[in-house]
């Protein structure tokens, strides 16, 4: 054997300078902008009464104006299920569509400059302008939900395409296949249960944003809560919020159940009898 | 029956990978193309059906120019080309059933193949090559549950599905431990046999290419250095084709 010849340097594992001089340029930016919000032990001294005294006047919530509060919370309900359903019907062509490994970039461009589109807002700046347009009530909130589920879906269900294996795509090219049949057998199997995946976290997102969106006027129990809120009626505003709790707990239990069936291949009869151990296992069979 | 002239391939322009490649393929049996890693066998063979574009040169099949097909034309030609896969290419997420009817997909209208609608004779030939290939009760399994060895009797299945009448293979048994290779290669034989179709195979395994192969195609540097049968393969033209000679017993 001969002496290696090559020169050793001093410190293999010498550090760069630019990532230490961003992290200090991001600690030195954390204590400056603290120190702009002005706070004070007097501040939160007060803070803590205020909040005090609020969260005794929400007990006992009072649930007497149950009309209004199930009425609100249905429309809620239709808002959300409405968006998502339109969302995901919109979002998987346009998804695939800005797909840069399957489309040319003629397609892909459009398509992603509506998915980046649709993201640029909160949906609740959305569902602004839906108002001016198209008026107060349920048809806004549905439409600026719409625009956030293809924004967030048609993302995802892109990336999930790029990410997926080009041999599989190739073998059942190989064979012949059209287009279309490429799709449903080399590439649609191969991202099915992601989907599936984003498609239930939307719909409970869109649950959480239809209690939202009422209060600016689209729709939805959050126009109710916020009109609570305005004339100080806390113990009513609680019990919107413990409804909301419930609405959003019931869609959590709901989209485990889609996504266990789908993914899992489970029956509703598995479902009654694994209950909670299922949800404990979702994540690890998710790839 | 295949006659390829004057191909060529350069991924980047002015260095070729193949250089003016002319062969003819008519006899039935197995063709293996043997030659060192990146010596452009998977390039010859996947140019072949086109999953590589050539960049000059003739692919005469069936009476017709691969080359110079598109669209439509160029998917009915590769309906009558199987291929097998070095990394089996399933579709892992499909039912083993799936992945073989994938090789009708060139005959069955997109609509009917999202609704997974197979004429029944497809079905029941399916389910004859299962257990041509031993995977009898395996139908409904899904993909990546099997296997290696499994895994390419499917991509075999699946080729044979398409009732080819050229088979290509490249490097069917490079990811198989030597037993299973035996096996893939013993399959591959006899289909070539029962069918009467030519199998062209990339391997680069000698001893296993003058085991099967009725006719033996060396490959070096891009370019054919020997044609002929297993026998006259000695160990002068091997050093040609691999280089060196240490590792020739």
């Amino acid at each position: 054997m001969n002496a290696p010849t090559a020169a050793v340097p001093a410190d293999p594992f010498k550090g760069s300078l630019w990532p230490r001089v961003a992290a200090l340029a991001l600690i030195v930016y954390v204590i400056y902008a603290g120190a702009q919000l002005e706070v004070s032990w007097a501040r939160i001294e007060t803070g803590l009464e205020n909040a005090a005294k609020f969260f005794s006047r929400l007990f006992p919530p009072n649930f007497s104006r149950h009309d209004l509060l199930v009425k609100g919370l249905l429309e809620s309900l239709q808002i959300a299920v409405l968006a998502s359903t339109l969302g995901i019907v919109l979002a998987l062509p346009i998804g695939l569509c800005a797909a840069r490994n399957l489309m040319p970039a003629w397609v892909t461009w459009p398509a992603r400059l509506i998915i980046v589109a649709s993201r640029s807002f909160h949906p609740v700046i959305v569902a602004i302008l839906f108002v001016k347009a198209v008026g107060f009530g349920a048809l806004a909130g549905t439409l600026a939900l719409t625009v956030a589920s293809i924004g967030f879906i048609g993302k995802l269900f892109t990336e999930a395409i790029e990410e997926i294996s080009l041999k599989q795509v190739e073998a059942v090219r190989a064979t012949g296949a059209s287009f279309s049949s490429v799709l449903a057998f080399g590439v649609l199997p191969q991202v099915f249960s992601r989907f599936i995946g984003f498609s239930t976290y939307q719909l409970d997102s869109n649950l959480r944003n239809s209690t939202m969106v009422g209060i600016v006027g689209a729709g939805g129990i959050g126009g109710t809560l916020f009109a609570a809120f305005q004339r100080f009626d806390y113990d009513f505003v609680c019990a919107i919020l413990l409804s909301i709790i419930g609405l959003i707990m019931l869609g959590e239990v709901l989209a485990t159940g889609v996504r266990a069936i789908f993914i899992e291949n489970a029956t509703l009869a598995d479902l009654f009898r694994r209950g909670s151990a299922m949800r404990r296992v979702r994540h690890s069979e998710d790839d | 029956m295949l006659k390829l002239n004057h191909l060529s391939k350069s991924y980047v322009a002015g260095t070729p990978v193949l250089r003016d490649i002319t062969l003819e393929v008519s006899e039935r049996g197995v063709t293996a193309i043997i030659g060192a890693s990146g010596t452009g066998k998977s390039t010859l063979i996947r140019c072949i059906n086109r999953l590589v574009e050539p960049t000059a040169g003739e692919i005469l099949f069936e009476g017709a120019d691969l080359a110079t097909l598109n669209g439509r034309s160029l998917r009915h030609a590769r309906r009558h080309i199987g291929m097998v896969f070095q990394e089996y290419n399933l579709v892992e997420r499909l039912t083993v059933m799936e992945n073989l009817l994938s090789g009708r997909l060139g005959y069955v209208s997109a609509w009917r193949a999202w609704r997974r609608k197979f004429p029944p004779e497809d079905i029941r030939r399916a389910y004859e090559l299962l257990d041509v290939v031993g995977l009898a009760g395996f139908a409904l399994q899904r993909a990546d549950a099997l296997s290696g060895g499994q895994r390419q009797r499917v991509g075999i299945a699946r080729a044979v599905m398409q009732e080819p009448t050229l088979l290509l293979a490249d490097e069917p048994t490079s990811s198989l431990d030597p037993k299973t290779a035996v096996e893939i290669m013993e399959l591959l034989a006899g289909i070539a046999r029962s069918r009467g179709i030519p199998v062209l195979v990339n391997m680069h395994d000698v001893e296993l290419a003058k085991r099967f192969a009725d006719r033996i195609i060396g490959m070096a540097g891009g370019a054919l250095v020997f044609d002929g049968p297993a026998a006259e393969l000695d160990d002068a033209m091997l050093t040609t084709i691999y280089g060196g000679q240490g590792w020739i017993q």
